[in-house]
């Protein structure tokens, strides 16, 4: 550990005991620990952070505080008595809240009837809508969701689902709030509208235990700040003692190299990719926009705004129409993820589960599915070349798995994410465009990808990246354009590449950017 | 926590079962071990070739279910699809016989197998471009085709012209060394099945269409085009067995093939595919296919229990088979 960093600080609040106490708590699965020796207080008004790389053991710790698992050592305490929850249940009945990082809500309910499962209002044999829906309208007004009562969740935005799981956790009052990764699938604005909800509840007393991959968060929010490496707790530290750099440090233990690759010179040379006029279903319509070799391409803006929707459109996957598009100087007709992958040019989901791993099969096939004409000899499969295709992937894109017999689905999000990578430039695409490079993962394979990013734009390939983490966007693109309301409203360059101007361009929808030196941006705002 | 990755490559060339991949079989030696203690003749050379070659029938088309179920489809029209063939079938051969002899029997499967492979197009293009749930659509279709077979025989019985007779007879009763020619036919129906399910690019995409499509579309596999090849695998099947089946009785009824879907995908579920797609278990499904003429056979061997009660022995037999493989996962 560095020097320079803080130890730990005693419990500077004797007088009322902490709302939960962990002493010296661990789990163990046969005779593998994943964690151990953790002694903790989480105190009412504060908010607690706990940060930690991808397996440092923070959802097992999360488990073991709200009853999810029953810890293999230690004891828990709440408010200075002895606690032994059996089960989510009697966590929930003790006080506590779990708001689990997946959305996890029955999608063809009402929002008052997800609210209410297995709580159900009764009145008689009947149950009591009306109840039901008058209580759940004041907690979603209190938290500020705009998410009605008969709302069917089907039809919410991923934010405003979001927004549901939580108001489920507070329908009862709460001593202690868990938030686990609760933004990782919000956009900007919804993450301050999520810190709020955060502050008020500290605000009313509440205990609140906020697990976040975002240390700008952390920061901004914290009180103290624990973190964990590899099950092990490394110390409890008050937040204003920390910065970001110094969280990721004691995560990662050792002293981080520049996250972000300094940035290449100025990319020349003919435009790789031109697109000219695209609309994509009734949403979408862009004017002009291009990628040269050796550069990054930023797409920037709020989650909704259109930039997924926008290249899977390129892609193929939606309904879209184009006046014109080229490749490497060839005009590209018919556009299907197949035809594209022929030309050079693929595309990575944002979706890792749902769109981009077959996560019950194994790692081949999914390594190489999209690429299986390059393992394909005559009417066979070539089953030894992609397992040597495998072994090649597993070394150079550095997917740590103890063996390669695993199902998609047993990888960690980063090695998924890397699993991911290895499949779609199995076919030496020269353009690569990825969508959200690195949720959901870890500092340490955020920036191997981001090392990733950085080689194959220096080997003159050009990427484009999708991203919503403006620190990465400003951190890794030569040019962003920003996206609001399926429209193109802004190209940065250069000096102008800031996290204020990519949220003005994005929250305002105008191009007067403070800082802009010439007009040399050559797309059409508003489109055709 | 992690190892190098040349550690990895190492123990990478390792062989891995899973034993949850064995469990029909298991199963089937078992039942073939309980057999013989119930009833020495069970395991009799000529008990043995009966009891396989009356699975032939369920095998060859529960081979094509096995892509059918694998690709995140569901086929419920094959029994009735099967007499509907068979009946198509007797017609053009009954039309042909004056003209051509014998050789109506061969222009006359050959009509069974287009015959076949088109129902199974329809199948599947209603499934894949009319975007309609497969249960619903071969549930119609089932109706369909077993309407359009009691029509063709007039409620009665369609029989096969008395001249062929002889001359098709060897499609089922005849052999080959010893072995009855049905086994070999759904022996070549296998080995073509499982070639295609696990060495082939389709059998690949078939499986990645059944586990996720929206992962098979984001990775460029024609989603709509692979599901369609499974249902006319499927149909392709289904002629196969019908041409082996009409030797048997000599004719097409409105019962023909009745409930065979049930034990087509009773075979294919105890056989360890999984019935929401993304796994195919071609030899899996045969054991399944045997397990379920074994004990109808035993049945009748032994006097336990009523040899009316196959069906509900059946029915017991797939659902123990999940929950077995619920709680041993």
């Amino acid at each position: 550990m560095p020097a320079a960093l803080p130890s730990q600080t005693p419990d500077k609040r004797p007088e009322a005991p902490p709302t939960l106490r962990a002493e010296d708590l661990g789990k163990a699965y046969g005779p593998i620990a994943v964690l151990s020796g953790v002694t903790l207080d989480i105190h009412g008004g504060e908010v607690h952070a706990i940060i930690g790389e991808n397996g440092a053991g923070k959802s097992t710790l999360m488990k073991l505080l709200s009853g999810h698992v029953r810890p293999s050592s230690g004891r828990l305490r709440m408010d200075g008595q002895p606690v032994a929850f059996g089960d989510a249940v009697t966590a929930e009945a003790a006080g506590i809240a779990l708001v689990h990082q997946e959305i996890l809500l029955a999608a063809d309910l009402t929002v008052a009837e997800n609210l209410f499962l297995g709580r159900e209002i009764t009145r008689g044999l009947t149950v009591d809508d009306r109840a039901m829906n008058r209580r759940a309208a004041e907690v979603l007004g209190s938290i500020g969701a705009a998410a009605q009562p008969r709302d069917l969740v089907r039809d919410l935005p991923l934010a405003q689902r979001q927004l549901v799981q939580i108001a489920r956790a507070l329908l009862d009052p709460r001593k202690l709030v868990i938030f686990d990764e609760p933004t990782a699938v919000l956009a900007n604005s919804e993450v301050e509208a999520l810190m709020r909800i955060v502050r008020q509840l500290r605000d009313a007393g509440v205990a609140v235990l906020y697990i976040s991959h975002r240390l700008e968060e952390v920061e901004a929010l914290a009180d103290r700040v624990t973190v964990l490496r590899d099950g092990q707790l490394i110390g409890t530290y008050p937040a204003a003692s920390l910065n970001q750099r110094a969280m990721a440090e004691l995560m990662v233990g050792r002293e981080l190299a520049m996250l972000y690759p300094p940035k290449r010179p100025t990319p020349g040379g003919a435009p790789l990719l031109v697109v000219d006029g695209l609309v994509v279903g009734h949403g979408v319509q862009v004017g002009s926009f291009s990628v040269r070799p050796g550069e990054v391409l930023g797409i920037g803006g709020m989650i909704g705004s259109g930039r997924t929707e926008l290249f899977e459109g390129l892609m193929g996957l939606r309904a879209s129409r184009a006046e014109r598009v080229s490749l490497g100087g060839r005009p590209i007709g018919r556009r299907s993820v197949a035809t594209w992958r022929e030309s050079g040019l693929v595309y990575l989901t944002e979706d890792r589960k749902g769109r981009g791993l077959l996560l019950e099969q194994r790692l081949a096939p999914n390594l190489t599915l999209l690429a299986l004409d390059q393992v394909h000899r005559s009417f066979l499969l070539d089953r030894a070349g992609e397992a040597a295709a495998l072994d090649q992937a597993v070394r150079d894109y550095d997917i740590r798995v103890r063996t390669i017999h695993l199902d998609a689905g047993q990888l960690s999000g980063g090695n998924q994410q890397k699993l991911l990578l290895a499949k779609v430039m199995m076919s030496d695409p020269s353009v690569v465009i990825i969508d959200e490079p690195t949720r959901g993962i870890d500092i340490g394979n955020k920036s191997q990808i981001y090392d990733f990013i950085d080689r194959l734009v220096r080997a003159g390939k050009a990427c484009i990246v999708i991203s919503s983490e403006l620190p990465e966007l400003v951190g890794l693109s030569d040019r962003v354009l920003v996206m609001r309301a399926g429209r193109i409203v802004a190209e940065l360059s250069g000096e102008e590449i800031t996290e204020a101007n990519v949220v003005y361009a994005a929250t305002s929808g105008r191009n007067d950017i403070q800082g802009r030196t010439s007009d040399e941006h050559h797309q059409r705002p508003g489109g055709r | 926590m992690s190892i190098t990755s040349a550690q990895v490559a190492a123990r990478g060339k390792g062989w891995s079962i899973r034993w949850s991949d064995l469990g029909p079989f298991i199963a089937l030696a078992v039942i073939l071990v309980l057999g013989a203690l119930l009833n020495p003749s069970f395991l009799s050379e000529t008990n043995v070739l009966n009891v396989v070659t009356r699975s032939a029938f369920v095998a060859i088309i529960a081979i094509g279910a096995t892509f059918v179920i694998s690709s995140g489809g569901l086929d419920l029209s094959v029994g009735s699809m099967m007499a509907f063939v068979t009946g198509v079938m007797i017609m053009i051969m009954n039309a042909l016989e004056p003209s051509l002899g014998s050789g109506a029997i061969l222009v006359g499967a050959l009509a069974a197998l287009v015959v076949g492979a088109l129902c199974g197009a329809a199948n599947g293009l209603i499934v894949t471009v009319g975007r309609i749930e497969p249960f619903i659509v071969t549930l119609g279709t089932m109706g369909i085709f077993r309407a359009l077979i009691t029509f063709m025989t007039d409620g009665g019985s369609l029989p096969i012209d008395r001249g062929l007779r002889d001359a098709y007879r060897p499609v089922y009763f005849g052999s080959v060394l010893g072995v009855p020619i049905p086994i070999l036919i759904s022996l070549a129906a296998i080995l073509l099945g499982a070639f295609l399910l696990y060495r082939t690019k389709y059998g690949r995409r078939c499986a990645a269409v059944g586990a996720n499509s929206e992962v098979a579309r984001f990775s460029g596999v024609p989603v709509a085009r692979v599901q369609t090849i499974a249902y006319v695998i499927q149909g392709l099947c289904v002629a196969v067995a019908a041409i082996c089946y009409v030797p048997r009785l000599g004719a097409a009824t409105p019962t023909t093939g009745q409930l065979w879907e049930l034990q087509v995908i009773t075979a294919v579920v105890i056989g360890g595919t999984a019935l929401r797609g993304g796994k195919g278990r071609i030899w899996g499904t045969v054991a399944g296919a045997l397990i379920l003429e074994a004990i109808a056979n035993l049945m009748v061997l032994s006097d336990l229990v009523s040899e009316y009660l196959v069906a509900a022995v059946q029915g017991v037999i797939i659902i123990v088979a999940m929950l077995v493989h619920r709680f041993t996962k």
